[in-house]
């Protein structure tokens, strides 16, 4: 059978990702830009299908919860959010890491800080991926750069999740929440039944047989050298996600002069610049991030200083630049370019402040091309932040 | 009659059920937890839902009740084992789900999953521990402190234009649809032990038979932050916290449903 494309959001992919992959419950709670997510799972309404339960929460604090709750169960559990709301649940996602409890949080990240603007933003990288939430823990943190790793990321997640028994973070944009594209969704997957979650996830709280001592979720732990013990457990979890799960793509770096870093919707703005520098004679290079935490250090050092400089670009004041920086032990000169509060760069823009700030000289007449992949359309881009602009907060 | 006849089985009245296991409580001497405790474990056993319940546990002195019976627990974050307890059953709807919970936990911060809890008509049941003080913490104001009452937080005695009023939130709960059964009730003496005891089992019930959630208030001790011996703190709580919370139905939608 011929594979069956369709062209939606991001956010409405998230939505049919999750009841294809066999997604147990979703609990969230309206905010822009990406109540279509929940919008769009009431619209289908799984639970007439594969079963899956779908509410809406009276606040993000509660939806977290109830992600907790069933995480707890060893059920396929997810909540979406924009960064105001996601603030709200570092408090669960805290909780979560600490239970070593699984689970799918989505973040459609919008400008702040405080109640800020609808508009795109990459201002939660920080947060995101250097605690967000109290205590030492980390997230499994995915960004996506298209329609279709929205969809594929949900599938990646939970998996991911599940396999290291730690909460997992989409964060995204309202440019790829909202920007419609092709995709081919993932084909369905039965939900575990309880008799194989109980197989899978032997912790998971879902009534004591007479067979098995009692479970308990929690993370409390008063005795200090359990809880020290605990914590070197965790930590040696999250060791291992970084030797194994470090994803990145590398589009047009055979031999650059010059590299991008850029994760997400900057990564397609920047697809666009690696033309724009082409047809001007200079060959960058530009390596997206697919995993922020794990973060791809390696692979940026090993790129990176081959260089003659580094641009990381992020709609942001400098947050991933830190992790660029770290990477290439500051052996090649790394600048940063970013816009704030919603705004975002014309590919052009980006290629000259990149031209301005790494001193790179051009001639029009060693126009060659590049292999960029495919990059967001800028007209595409105006649709989308014109778009944003018509909604409410 | 030597104490070997009467531990007889057949001689026994009083036997501690089966799912309060044997680690120590570390709840202080008087406190009204350990029956609670007892009732529920006993209420499970009965009705034969030792292996379909899931308790969901509060932060607060409570927050070790996954120490002592038997059953499979999620531990909350503070004041969410309403949401926690939402989703546990919505996803496993033939389970016994109960949350047990304090008055800070349930009635200060958290006051909105507990009332969107029972406006949705949850199918559980949250047993709720009303002893006017926050416990684990060293006795400081609770939201159901009476006006008046030395704390930690008030150590000069609540006061209404500092403080505001005592909360009577299960009156609130009361009024939501989803509520089918409120109750407030107490364990200082057998009489009451029983009637707490029934109030569970119906709760236990009606969320088994999906009638909504119910809320079992249970106005409580807490010799220790009250700073009374248990006989003074019993006394003191029939005389004063009945005033304020007096016992029995405040709803009750179940009947010859």
């Amino acid at each position: 059978m011929a594979e069956e494309v369709k062209l939606m959001k991001g956010n409405e992919a998230i939505a049919h990702a999750a009841i294809r992959y066999g997604c147990d419950g979703y609990f969230g709670y309206p905010i822009t830009p990406q109540s279509e997510v929940m919008e769009t799972l009431m619209d289908e309404a799984p639970w007439e299908t594969t079963g899956m339960v779908v509410l809406q929460a009276e606040s993000e604090v509660a939806a977290i919860n109830m992600v907790y709750g069933g995480a707890a169960c060893g059920k396929a559990v997810m909540t979406s959010s924009s960064s105001p709301g996601v603030s709200l649940k570092q408090e669960g996602i805290s909780y979560m890491a600490g239970a070593e409890l699984p689970g799918l949080i989505v973040n459609i990240m919008r400008g702040g800080p405080g109640l800020g603007t609808i508009q795109p933003s990459q201002a939660d990288y920080f947060q995101t991926t250097k605690g967000g939430g109290h205590g030492d823990y980390r997230l499994i943190t995915l960004a996506p750069a298209s329609v279709q790793e929205m969809a594929d990321f949900v599938k990646l997640g939970f998996d991911l999740s599940f396999k290291y028994c730690n909460p997992a973070m989409i964060l995204s944009d309202g440019i790829i929440g909202q920007m419609m594209e092709k995709v081919v969704l993932p084909d369905y997957q039965p939900r575990r039944s309880e008799e194989q979650i109980r197989k899978d996830c032997p912790w998971s709280t879902l009534g004591k047989p007479e067979s098995r001592g009692r479970n308990v979720i929690t993370s409390l732990e008063l005795d200090s050298a359990e809880m020290e013990k605990n914590n070197i457990r965790f930590q040696k979890k999250y060791k291992e996600i970084e030797e194994n799960e470090i994803r990145y793509e590398e589009i047009n770096c055979e031999n650059p002069e010059y590299l991008i870093v850029a994760f997400g919707s900057s990564a397609r703005i920047c697809q666009k610049v690696m033309e724009i520098a082409a047809s001007e004679g200079v060959k960058v290079g530009l390596l997206r991030p697919i995993t922020l935490w794990p973060y791809p250090y390696k692979a940026i050092h090993d790129l990176g200083v081959k260089v003659k400089g580094i641009l990381c670009m992020e709609l942001n004041a400098g947050q991933m630049i830190e992790d660029v920086r770290l990477a290439v032990e500051c052996k090649v000169p790394v600048v940063h370019y970013g816009r704030l509060g919603g705004i975002v760069p014309d590919p052009s823009e980006v290629w000259e402040a990149m031209k301005a700030k790494l001193d790179i000289k051009t001639s029009h007449s060693d126009k060659t091309t590049a292999e960029t992949g495919d990059s967001i359309d800028p007209d595409q881009l105006k649709e989308v932040i014109s778009n944003l602009n018509k909604m409410v907060p | 009659m030597d104490i070997q006849e009467i531990i007889k089985p057949e001689n026994l009245v009083y036997a501690k059920p089966k799912l309060l296991n044997d680690n120590p409580m570390h709840y202080c001497p008087g406190c009204s937890h350990g029956v609670v405790h007892k009732l529920a474990a006993e209420v499970i056993e009965e009705m034969g839902l030792e292996d379909k319940t899931i308790g969901v546990a509060p932060v607060g002195c409570a927050v070790f009740a996954y120490n002592y019976i038997d059953i499979d627990w999620v531990e909350a974050a503070h004041g969410r084992a309403p949401a926690v307890a939402t989703a546990v059953k919505r996803l496993n709807p033939d389970k016994m789900v109960f949350t047990y919970q304090g008055d800070g936990d349930l009635a200060a911060i958290g006051t909105a999953e507990t009332i969107h809890a029972a406006n949705r008509g949850e199918n559980i049941v949250i047993i709720f521990i009303n002893n006017g003080i926050y416990g684990m913490t060293g006795g400081q104001m609770a939201p159901t402190t009476l006006v008046g009452m030395k704390t930690a937080t008030c150590p000069h005695g609540r006061n209404v234009e500092l403080n505001g009023y005592p909360l009577k939130i299960s009156n609130l709960i009361a009024q939501l649809d989803g509520a089918c059964y409120v109750t407030r009730q107490s364990v200082q003496n057998a009489n009451a032990v029983k009637k707490t005891k029934k109030a569970l089992r119906k709760a236990f019930e009606n969320a088994m038979n999906r009638k909504g959630t119910s809320v079992v208030e249970v106005v409580s001790t807490c010799a220790s932050g009250w700073k009374m011996t248990p006989d003074q703190a019993n006394k003191w709580m029939e005389v004063h916290m009945f005033e304020k919370y007096p016992l029995g139905d405040l709803k009750d939608v179940t009947e010859g449903n």
